[in-house]
């Protein structure tokens, strides 16, 4: 697939298929494991075991069910016995290592007990601290206790109420010059932001006149393996999705080529706005978006790209500004760039970076602005310290 | 030390035998009735083979000797 002369390197991922054998011998297992499930929900149910798992009680039972059948089946049966390697407490910062409480079972993982020692000095592979900037001690946390101490913990009100702290304003500032996008506007919770801009993004794009469009009448592409985070906010705004397979460019052409000559499914109308959903790097296979591709996609076929950089903002790119730096693109030809602050700085929360009308949109209409709290100073502040750092602003040479 | 070795490896086999079969993750009762079902079923099917392969090959044997090189022979078959 052509991608318009954008990136000349070629592009080289590869994943290996799983053998048949292990394919085989995986189900085998999930075979043995079932038929004992039933076995033990046989037991269960003629009471000659007690039922551990959480169910209603017998008033209830004539009410909808609470518990769905099958769900509740894989966790009791499958999951329950294994459950000890995972949601393990930890009681230390998770740096480079951890530590780690130590818990046994009596009753093969359906209670835990706390022997009340702690394991130490665990090689962390499992959080989301990628480049090291939540530590006990340093420069971010100094920052953030100075600020701590200026500004209070919380902020208390929504961020068009009261809840706009010039720290907020500089936030917002910084993140538009990291991204190289016109402005951003940064949020507490970056799932909720995935949900609220879907719906306020179906409005508003390049719309200088700022009257709303309709929703129906916009497509949306989104990948295969998007986040639930995506796919929630997709269904949220109520347009049309669908789906085209994990990074393939010859499905996603097929898919928009289709959605242009067909048109809306009963009344042939022309879309208003199709917009393509991806994200930087999928956080389940490890995958990078084929950007340059999808980018001369989107300028062919005119229409609008969101990017969810997650996973890769901080993370990739000679300068840690992430995919769209990677390829060595421009920040503009992405329309809506949206990022969290929860992996590579260590803090929380997210951003939307865009042109600067559709951000003064979600300013006013977005329901995080109106009805959520706004982030807290010392977070906020975090944020600053570490993009600073990673920017080489801050005098050092550590970033 | 050749014992031990021995022994090791041994365990080790029942081990990759109990993660390939999932039967690691059961409780020690429901791993007695699991292992009783598979060594039941292998040696019913080691027996039915020890009984019945010489016999499938031997007729299989002589259908195809019949099919090549048996047109001038009678069509009396041997018992």
């Amino acid at each position: 697939v052509h991608n318009g002369g954008l990136y000349k390197r070629p592009f080289n991922e590869a994943f290996e298929e799983t053998p048949m054998l292990v394919a085989v011998l995986t189900y085998v297992g999930y075979g043995v494991l079932t038929l004992f499930g039933y076995l033990r929900d046989f037991m269960r149910q003629w009471k000659i075991e007690k039922c551990q798992n959480a169910t209603e009680r017998e008033e209830q039972k004539d009410f909808v069910p609470l518990y769905q059948d099958f769900e509740n089946f894989y966790n009791r049966n499958l999951y329950t016995r294994i459950r000890d390697s995972w949601n393990r407490p930890i009681c230390s910062v998770p740096g480079a290592k951890v530590d780690m409480m130590e818990r046994v079972s009596h009753d093969y993982n359906w209670t835990f007990t706390y022997t009340g020692r702690v394991i130490k000095d665990i090689i962390n592979m499992g959080s989301y601290n990628y480049l090291g900037f939540a530590q006990k001690a340093g420069t971010c946390q100094e920052a953030a206790a100075k600020v701590l101490s200026q500004y209070g913990a919380g902020v208390c009100s929504t961020r068009q109420e009261m809840g706009n702290l010039d720290k907020h304003e500089e936030l917002e500032k910084l993140v538009a010059r990291f991204l190289g996008v016109e402005s951003a506007m940064a949020y507490g919770m970056g799932l909720e932001l995935k949900g609220v801009i879907c719906l306020a993004v179906k409005h508003n794009l390049f719309n200088i006149f700022l009257f709303p469009f309709l929703i129906q009448g916009c497509l949306i592409l989104s990948d295969e393996l998007n986040h639930a985070s995506l796919v929630l906010g997709a269904r949220l705004s109520g347009a049309t999705i669908r789906i085209f397979k994990h990074n393939n460019m010859q499905s996603l052409e097929k898919l928009l080529k289709d959605a242009i000559v067909h048109g809306q499914p009963r009344t042939r109308r022309p879309w208003k706005k199709i917009l393509i959903l991806v994200e930087g790097i999928y956080s389940m296979e490890g995958s990078i978006v084929r950007l340059p591709e999808v980018i001369a996609l989107k300028k062919k076929y005119k229409s609008y790209l969101y990017l969810d950089e997650a996973h890769s903002i901080g993370a990739l790119g000679p300068s840690g500004r992430g995919v769209v730096e990677y390829f060595g693109l421009s920040p503009e030809d992405v329309d809506v760039m949206m990022g969290t602050f929860t992996k590579s700085f260590g803090a929380a929360g997210g951003y939307i970076g865009g042109k600067k009308e559709l951000i003064d949109y979600l300013r006013t209409y977005s329901h995080s602005a109106v009805y959520a709290t706004s982030l807290s100073p010392p977070v906020v502040e975090q944020i600053i310290t570490s993009m600073k750092c990673i920017m080489g602003e801050d005098g050092t040479t550590v970033g | 030390m050749d014992i031990k070795r021995v022994k090791d490896y041994l365990y080790w086999l029942y081990y990759q035998y109990q993660l390939i079969t999932c039967s690691y993750v059961l409780e020690p009762w429901e791993q007695s009735m699991f292992h009783t079902v598979t060594v039941t079923v292998l040696a019913m099917v080691l027996y039915t083979a020890y009984v019945f392969i010489p016999i499938h090959i031997r007729l299989a044997f002589e259908f195809f000797s019949q099919i090549f090189g048996g047109q001038p022979e009678s069509t009396v078959s041997i018992v």
